[in-house]
């Protein structure tokens, strides 16, 4: 580009303090999914290595302890359903029911904490009424109502959704409590100058600007629905339901260490999966807004 | 933003006469001892003027302007503005989760223009301060200079034709802020926009202001005004703007030296 005047000479200047300024990198996907993947591979065989020597020290070999290899062994023969066949329930039923009965619970937490959230964050006497409540609810032992809830709503699986709700909603509700409390008054005042009412204010400035606590908040109710329903399965069984916590219970009486190591790995992989789910649509959010590492 | 009360309150409207017009306007905080911000400020801001509002600390200046704005209202006098004002700030204030792009057309979104139409418009705007290429870009991949430009595009979107402006190149190094000097003044030329330009930067008000006008501390009153009769295209490193910017500091100085005695 020739330079013929001023204006154009400040306009090449202003370009190139452009282009000299922003960056933008991003390591390519190969890159990206191997770093993060060795460092989980390596744990995980660190670990096992670690257990194996347990095992071979003979700690508990009393009590059936045994090392990964029989464990693992006893996960791939429920998981290839070596023991159907007999007309007993299998371990996929058994995840079925919970998986079920997790996303059940969670969803409902969800429409109520959702609403919950909004409903105190905009009231100022709901706040005053019943903010600190929800905080304690969430530092409850969801555990502990389970007396409670098998009393109100006998053996059922309402027991269990209501123990779901009452560990989940305090989670999500202050999610979106304190999402909208720490939106920059900054952002607030420009969508208003931009021409934001009331609606619109909530729909394109308060709402997004509030999304990443909410879904962190999701993220932990998620953690505390799953805890609760294990914790509920443990105690509630019903009938011809099989759950993962029933199969947990029935392989201590029957002192099957091995079985019931196996089903603990299932039930903690299902709680990884879920939380990598989340942890995708949080790193997205987060890199957009350029308040996360590039991965 | 229309209600008009006879002693205090803001007023629309789009006759001839000053695009910005402050009556006797007093404004004072809440409280017993409220502090008194502003105190019988008189100031009128013709239409297509740049007015540059330089002062201390504690001048009110940003009180000025969010009575003007109409974010805030005078204790007492009257505050009269055509048409609903933009506001840029000192910092970008832009939305974190938008591309620039998006962020241009977000006063249009919510002014219900259809998509198609406003992604063009928007692009418009972004190409005035020649940030077309950067337009899918997020704030955190520009610059600070590129984000205020950002910025201004969002308010020109606004179609305001009276532009507050808070200290908007402060946080901003002295090359990048000699560029945006030159494209606010382009911008300003070919869109007659009214500015009302708060700095603390009394060169940067010379360089870019019709006039200049002085506030005092604790109250706020008007000091003095300095018509800037330099002819544009000015420098910042102009001879005849650092005289007149000279003058205004000694005037300041005596201002901030009142306060120490």
């Amino acid at each position: 580009m020739a330079v013929d005047t001023e204006a154009d000479l400040r306009r090449q200047e202003l370009r190139g303090l452009d282009r000299l300024d922003s960056t933008r990198t991003r390591r390519p996907l190969v890159r990206r999914l191997w770093d993060a993947t060795w460092p989980k591979v390596a744990a995980l065989a660190l670990a096992l290595a670690g257990w194996q020597a347990l095992a071979a020290t003979g700690w508990k070999a009393e009590a059936g302890f045994g090392g990964p290899g029989p464990v693992l062994r006893e996960l791939w023969a429920a998981l290839t359903d070596e023991y159907a066949g007999n007309g007993l329930p299998t371990v996929w039923d058994a995840i079925r029911v919970t998986m079920t009965r997790g996303v059940v619970g969670f969803l409902l937490a969800t429409v109520v904490g959702l609403l919950l959230g909004v409903a105190v964050s905009q009231s100022k006497i709901l706040r005053a009424a019943i903010g600190s409540l929800i905080t304690g609810l969430q530092t409850m032992p969801s555990i502990a109502w389970f007396p409670l809830a098998l009393l109100l709503f006998g053996i059922d699986e309402s027991a269990i959704v209501f123990v779901i709700l009452i560990g989940s909603v305090p989670s999500i509700a202050n999610g979106v409590i304190s999402g909208v409390d720490y939106v920059p008054p900054l952002l607030v005042r420009a969508g208003r100058n931009l021409g934001a009412g009331r609606v619109g204010l909530y729909r394109h400035v308060i709402v997004p600007a509030a999304l990443p606590s909410i879904v962190s908040g999701l993220k932990q109710g998620w953690a505390f629905s799953w805890r609760s329903l294990l914790a509920g399965e443990l105690l509630v069984a019903i009938a011809n339901r099989p759950s993962l916590g029933q199969f947990l219970q029935a392989s201590r009486e029957t002192s099957d260490t091995n079985y019931m190591i196996a089903l603990m790995i299932i039930v903690l992989a299902i709680g990884i999966v879920v939380d990598v789910v989340f942890n995708a649509f949080d790193n997205r959010l987060r890199r957009r807004r350029g308040v996360a590492p590039q991965p | 933003m229309t209600t008009t009360t006879p002693t205090a309150g803001a007023a629309t409207g789009t006759t001839g006469g000053p695009a910005v017009a402050l009556r006797d306007v007093s404004k004072r905080y809440a409280g017993e001892r409220g502090v008194l911000a502003l105190d019988g400020i008189s100031l009128d801001a013709a239409p297509g003027e740049f007015v540059c509002l330089v002062g201390a600390s504690g001048c009110g200046k940003s009180t000025l302007l969010n009575l003007v704005s109409g974010l805030d209202r005078p204790t007492s006098g009257t505050v009269t503005v055509q048409g609903d004002p933009a506001f840029m700030f000192q910092e970008h204030a832009l939305f974190p989760w938008l591309s620039a792009l998006d962020n241009v057309a977000m006063p249009l979104r919510l002014d219900g223009v259809g998509r198609r139409e406003r992604t063009l418009r928007a692009r418009e705007h972004l190409a005035a301060v020649h940030l077309e290429e950067f337009a899918d870009r997020r704030p955190h991949e520009l610059s600070g200079g590129m984000r205020q430009r950002v910025a201004l595009a969002r308010t020109l979107a606004t179609k305001a034709p009276v532009l507050l402006m808070d200290e908007p190149f402060g946080a901003l190094d002295a090359m990048t802020r000699d560029l945006l000097h030159d494209e606010l003044e382009s911008i300003w030329r070919e869109r007659r926009l009214t500015v009302l330009f708060v700095t603390h930067n009394v060169r940067e008000a010379v360089r870019l202001g019709d006039r200049v006008v002085l506030l005092t501390s604790r109250p706020g009153r008007v000091a003095a005004q300095y018509p800037v009769e330099i002819a544009r295209p000015r420098r910042i490193e102009d001879p005849d703007v650092a005289a007149l910017a000279g003058e205004i500091t000694a005037e300041l100085r005596q201002e901030v030296a009142r306060h120490g005695r």
